[in-house]
């Protein structure tokens, strides 16, 4: 006889992994509390008031703005090049059998199994030699770079469930190769993309160890806020402003979890 | 049947420049995978392996020690430079932490890991799995800077250790050798902590992968048999989970090998070796020794992805 699946945990069990899920936003959570306190100078714990003036400052801080839309714009423009070169990418080594797909998956994977300094490091150094200026577009480069990975990964994990013999029936009632790209793959793969998309650009909004190493002047906004870190200005300012980043950075993906959720659903996905 | 018979399409060439494009495409699937995978390689093979493979190089050149330029002869002499015992020993120092940062993020995320992967049904495995995504997409700095608050002097931690009349506990942990410190945030436990932190939501995932693929009734067999929650653990779960256990520990111990900005932040003043690079490349000006640190990190990832992969761990993934 089988026994009940749904039996409730041990409870050293559901403590340790409830505990475990508190220490992951137990820190996060705090971040929330600072972003209220009245205390400028020290990380006072329990905040000796609460306020809202903060927000009031830090809206009005252009550097703040200014490492804002710099974050924007690199992740947009990373994230489209990510898009474009993750699909081609995807659609050779899903749809097509060829030497070396292997190594392909690989090559992908390498700029974030490497520790991001290696690839800091390896571009800063490539660039000097080749007498590259840093500027805007070489932190795109290197964001842009390491952002492959993701929507590569979304978008083979899709082709994989979207069905040969569909590619084929369009094809077969007269389709050619850009009709059924743009009514049979891109709607069956668009939520992927959209969600590897998202993912990319999270990725990208957040990156700062390649960012120090390509970036000349310009400071993004975690470049903002490690310079914040290491020399602190105005630490209230810090705190909205790590506040909102978490609350940025969560859309995105809470974005990416339902629109790739229901994925197995897709017609003709069965065969 | 004739018409097939030499070879001549069934259907009629496609009109427009656009049908004519997809039938030679259809007809030349080698081109058409080239087009594909141009870009994409063109883009990973020049800028990303072509910088790696530079830097690389300049590992094997060295620096003059008068005029601080670049010699750009072959020499082994930055590799000796390594070996040094200072070097050596930022090389052993963040090893050590990489290991511990594993062991003990493997630890935390494994109770987690069990629970969604057989407890957790419908709702509460969503709350799970965001639970886990959302830390460990969230952003990297504003983690490091949350646990400068907790860590900090007047932060939380000391003021919970004083409601629970604990003060002496954190005073006696601080005035311990080499993980201690003047506070938590200047000292390896810090350093530690925030590690453990940042990186074990990589080592939930793989973990919860591999357990649920264990079929629920092998537990029940092996308490059938007699064996009690211990042994089942160590001869049933244990190596059934290993390879995400293996997996997770991949990027754990990646991640910790090449920061350099968590120890800068919170901790002591000895250098890891991501750290090492940065002040390498940057204030020494000496690029080649920095490219040697980097081939460090290259070499023990390259050796635990082999033995991973000898473990099956890439499976899980």
């Amino acid at each position: 006889m089988r026994s009940d699946r749904s039996a409730s945990a041990p409870l050293p069990l559901k403590i340790a992994a409830i505990g475990g899920l508190a220490f992951l936003h137990i820190p996060i959570l705090l971040i929330f509390l600072y972003a209220f306190t009245t205390e400028e100078k020290s990380y006072q714990f329990p905040p000796p008031g609460l306020t809202l003036q903060w927000f009031a400052v830090t809206w009005n801080r252009p550097d703040v703005w200014a490492a804002l839309a710099l974050s924007v714009k690199v992740a947009t423009i990373a994230t489209a090049i990510a898009l474009v070169l993750g699909t081609l990418c995807a659609a050779a080594v899903s749809q097509t059998r060829f030497f070396g797909r292997e190594t392909i998956s690989l090559l992908v994977i390498l700029p974030i199994a490497l520790p991001g300094i290696i690839t800091g490091i390896a571009l800063r150094s490539a660039f000097s030699m080749a007498d590259i200026p840093f500027s805007f577009w070489t932190i795109v480069l290197g964001h842009a770079t390491f952002c492959i990975v993701v929507v590569y990964n979304n978008a083979v994990a899709r082709f994989r469930r979207v069905s040969g013999s569909l590619i084929e029936a369009s094809m077969d009632l007269g389709a050619d190769g850009f009709q059924t790209f743009r009514h049979i793959i891109l709607p069956n793969i668009g939520t992927a993309l959209l969600a590897g998309g998202m993912l990319a650009f999270a990725l990208s909004f957040d990156e700062v160890i390649v960012t120090t190493f390509t970036g000349g002047q310009q400071s993004t906004l975690p470049i903002w806020m490690l310079e914040e870190l290491i020399r602190p200005r105005q630490r209230p300012v810090t705190n909205v402003v790590a506040m909102v980043v978490v609350l940025v950075t969560a859309l995105p993906i809470l974005a990416a979890y339902y629109l790739t959720r229901d994925g197995d659903q897709i017609a003709g996905g069965g065969k | 049947m004739s018409a097939l018979a030499t070879g001549a399409p069934i259907q009629p060439n496609r009109p427009g420049v656009t049908g004519r494009i997809s039938d030679f495409l259809w007809k030349h699937p080698h081109l058409l995978l080239l087009i594909l995978l141009g870009p994409p390689v063109l883009w990973l093979g020049i800028i990303y392996l072509g910088s790696l493979l530079a830097l690389l190089l300049q590992s094997f050149f060295s620096i003059d020690d008068f005029s601080g330029l670049i010699n750009y002869e072959f020499t082994l002499a930055t590799y000796r430079q390594l070996f040094s015992d200072a070097n050596f020993d930022i090389i052993l120092r963040t090893v050590t932490m990489a290991a511990a940062v594993t062991l003990f993020s493997a630890l935390i995320a494994f109770p987690i890991a069990y629970y969604a992967a057989r407890y957790a049904r419908g709702k509460w495995k969503a709350i799970f799995y965001l639970g886990v995504m959302l830390p460990l997409w969230s952003s990297y700095l504003v983690k490091i800077y949350a646990w400068k608050l907790i860590l900090a002097k007047e932060g939380i931690l000391t003021w919970a250790f004083g409601k629970l009349h604990l003060s002496w506990l954190l005073d006696a942990w601080l005035s311990l050798p080499i993980i201690g410190g003047n506070s938590l945030s200047v000292s390896y436990t810090g350093t530690f902590l925030v590690f453990v932190y940042v990186w074990m939501p990589f080592m939930i995932l793989p973990i919860q992968a591999a357990l649920e693929r264990v079929p629920g009734n092998l537990i029940e067999a092996s308490s059938d048999l007699g064996g009690n929650p211990g042994q089942t653990f160590r001869h049933v779960l244990f190596p059934l989970a290993l390879p995400g256990i293996v997996a997770g520990s991949i990027f754990t111990f990646s991640l910790t090998l090449g920061d350099y900005i968590i120890p800068q932040i919170v901790g002591s003043s000895r250098l890891f070796i991501g750290q090492a690079v940065y002040a390498q490349q940057g204030t020494a000006g000496n690029i080649p020794l920095a490219a040697a640190f980097t081939v460090v990190p290259i070499v023990i990832m390259g050796l635990y992805l082999w033995m991973a992969k000898r473990m099956g761990a890439f499976d899980a993934l």
